[in-house]
């Protein structure tokens, strides 16, 4: 007695479970779908060519996650499926490599190098990385954790000092955050997050920056579903398009 | 009781029994002492359980007479108090954060005038205390205010009309009948301030040692390193299972 109605509730629970998924899935026919996870700090650039590339290739969407590279890594290794994964730097891609999820040798398509971001105007008058220890001066950073964080430790090693920071955040939006929100007076940030941010912060660059060079790996993944839709979009990222798209965010692309 | 509901029960408890078991999977014994003992997670342990005790006590010392009005006094609006009482429970941590750091922070209209007196909360322990204070605190009023609502105020009158005065009838009758209700409360507005992520990183940020507490450690660990992260999770399980466990049983137990 007690069996059967087990058996009906677990019958509903299924078909909930079943009914969920489907409407997850219900997308218009024929359109196709590439997946594309993308560190966070590619968000405009690879909005704006994601946008020209489904103009120029009428049906096909393209599907965009951001994220933070190492989640990204940390989401694929776990089993989830995707066309292409465009990582912050080579660290993290080399964790994608080993752990089998990556479908060919990845290839590096921009490069970012860390700015000062500092309110409009500059009132503090920072000139230097050695200008963010003065005394009463809150400076936010990047966790060494993370891709932002362990350049500003290189650049920091570079110059020969440790930045007193106030909080190290988990990504370098966070940071930015602060400063244009006027609860930090200076922050390390990427030249491209600066960028787009122009209307409330400035950049103080500084020379040390030049030793911490982070490197973009762009890579098409294994059991991708549209592994021909993910070449197409790969291609293009790393093509003239791409290259123009990017250096107008700020990336270096060779 | 029907018997077909087992079922859903099992799954229920599946639903949180399952995925504590599943960190159990990720977990490395050979290297779990390792973990536990680096400095990261000793001053992530240590700064969680300080400023989680002393959120509690200013939830107590605070919301415990917040109840007492809510529940005791005859005001209009006191719908609305409860309601709002309750905000901190249903709104996402992170609104907490920035609301926090909109008043406080420096450009807020309470923290710039502080910041002209020098004083500076964001970035300091005491932001953490105050983030985790806000999202606990409603734990503590809304489990006494219940308690006291269903506690017979007759005793109460009684007390008054034999002659003791609101301090006295407050002390000897009021208060006695609370504390099941009262050891339940603490206990939850301490597991919830332990826990507490989101309100602290936004308003108090990250700092090993000042203001990065044990979920913080987890998630800025979790980025580089997902074995310690795992390790750290554990020991929170483990120390909000010791704190509920221990402490609360008797309390969390029964009317309270």
């Amino acid at each position: 007695m007690i069996g059967s109605r087990v058996v009906v509730a677990l019958a509903g629970f299924a078909l909930l479970l079943a009914g969920c998924s489907a409407g997850g899935s219900e997308q218009a026919q024929g359109e196709r779908t590439v997946t594309v996870l993308a560190a966070a700090s590619l968000t405009e650039s690879f909005d704006e060519l994601a946008g020209r590339f489904e103009a120029e290739n009428p049906g096909v969407r393209v599907q965009l996650d951001y994220a933070g590279s190492s989640t990204l890594v940390e989401q694929l290794t776990q089993g989830r499926r995707a066309d292409v994964f465009a990582s912050a730097d080579t660290k993290n891609m080399d964790k994608a490599s080993k752990a089998g999820v990556t479908g060919a040798e990845p290839q590096v398509f921009a490069t970012n190098e860390l700015t000062i971001a500092v309110p409009k105007g500059n009132p503090d008058h920072i000139a230097s990385l050695a200008d963010l220890n003065a005394p009463g001066r809150l400076v936010v950073q990047c966790a060494p954790q993370v891709p932002c964080g362990s350049a500003a430790q290189t650049v920091e090693q570079a110059a020969g000092l440790r930045i007193n920071a106030a909080s190290e955040e988990n990504d370098v939006k966070s940071v930015l955050r602060k400063v244009t929100a006027g609860e930090a007076d200076a922050g390390l940030v990427y030249v491209t997050d600066a960028k787009a941010a122009a209307d409330q912060v400035q950049s103080v660059e500084f020379p040390e920056s030049q030793r911490a060079i982070n490197d973009y790996p762009i890579v098409s993944l294994k059991d991708a579903p549209e592994p021909e839709l993910g070449a197409r979009f790969l291609d293009y990222v790393r093509g003239p398009v791409g290259k123009e798209v990017l250096t107008a965010h700020g990336f270096g692309a060779e | 009781m029907p018997g077909v509901l087992w079922v859903p029960a099992a799954l229920a408890l599946a639903l949180i029994v399952l995925p504590v078991l599943g960190l159990l999977t990720r977990v490395d014994p050979a290297r779990l002492p390792a973990l536990l003992t680096s400095s990261a997670a000793v001053d992530a342990l240590d700064l969680s359980v300080r400023t989680s005790l002393v959120a509690t006590v200013l939830s107590l010392v605070f919301g415990g007479p917040l109840a007492v009005v809510l529940a005791r006094a005859r005001l209009r609006g006191v719908r609305v108090l409860r309601a709002v009482v309750l905000l901190p429970l249903v709104l996402p941590p992170v609104v907490g954060g920035l609301a926090l750091l909109y008043l406080l922070g420096r450009t807020g209209p309470l923290g710039g005038l502080l910041d002209d007196a020098g004083l500076r909360l964001p970035y300091t322990t005491a932001a953490v205390v105050l983030a985790q204070t806000f999202v606990a605190m409603p734990f503590l009023v809304v489990g006494l205010e219940g308690a006291l609502r269903s506690a017979d105020a007759r005793y109460e009158q009684v007390a008054a009309t034999l002659g003791a005065g609101p301090w006295l009838t407050f002390r000897r009758v009021t208060l006695p009948m609370l504390l099941p209700a009262l050891g339940s409360s603490v206990v939850l507005t301490f597991a919830r301030a332990l826990g507490e992520f989101g309100a602290t990183i936004t308003f108090a940020g990250s700092l090993q040692g000042t203001t990065r507490t044990l979920p913080l450690a987890i998630y800025t660990t979790a980025q580089s390193d997902v074995d310690a992260a795992v390790a750290m999770s554990l020991l929170l399980v483990v120390l909000a299972l010791l704190v509920i466990g221990l402490a609360g049983t008797k309390a969390v137990e029964g009317r309270a």
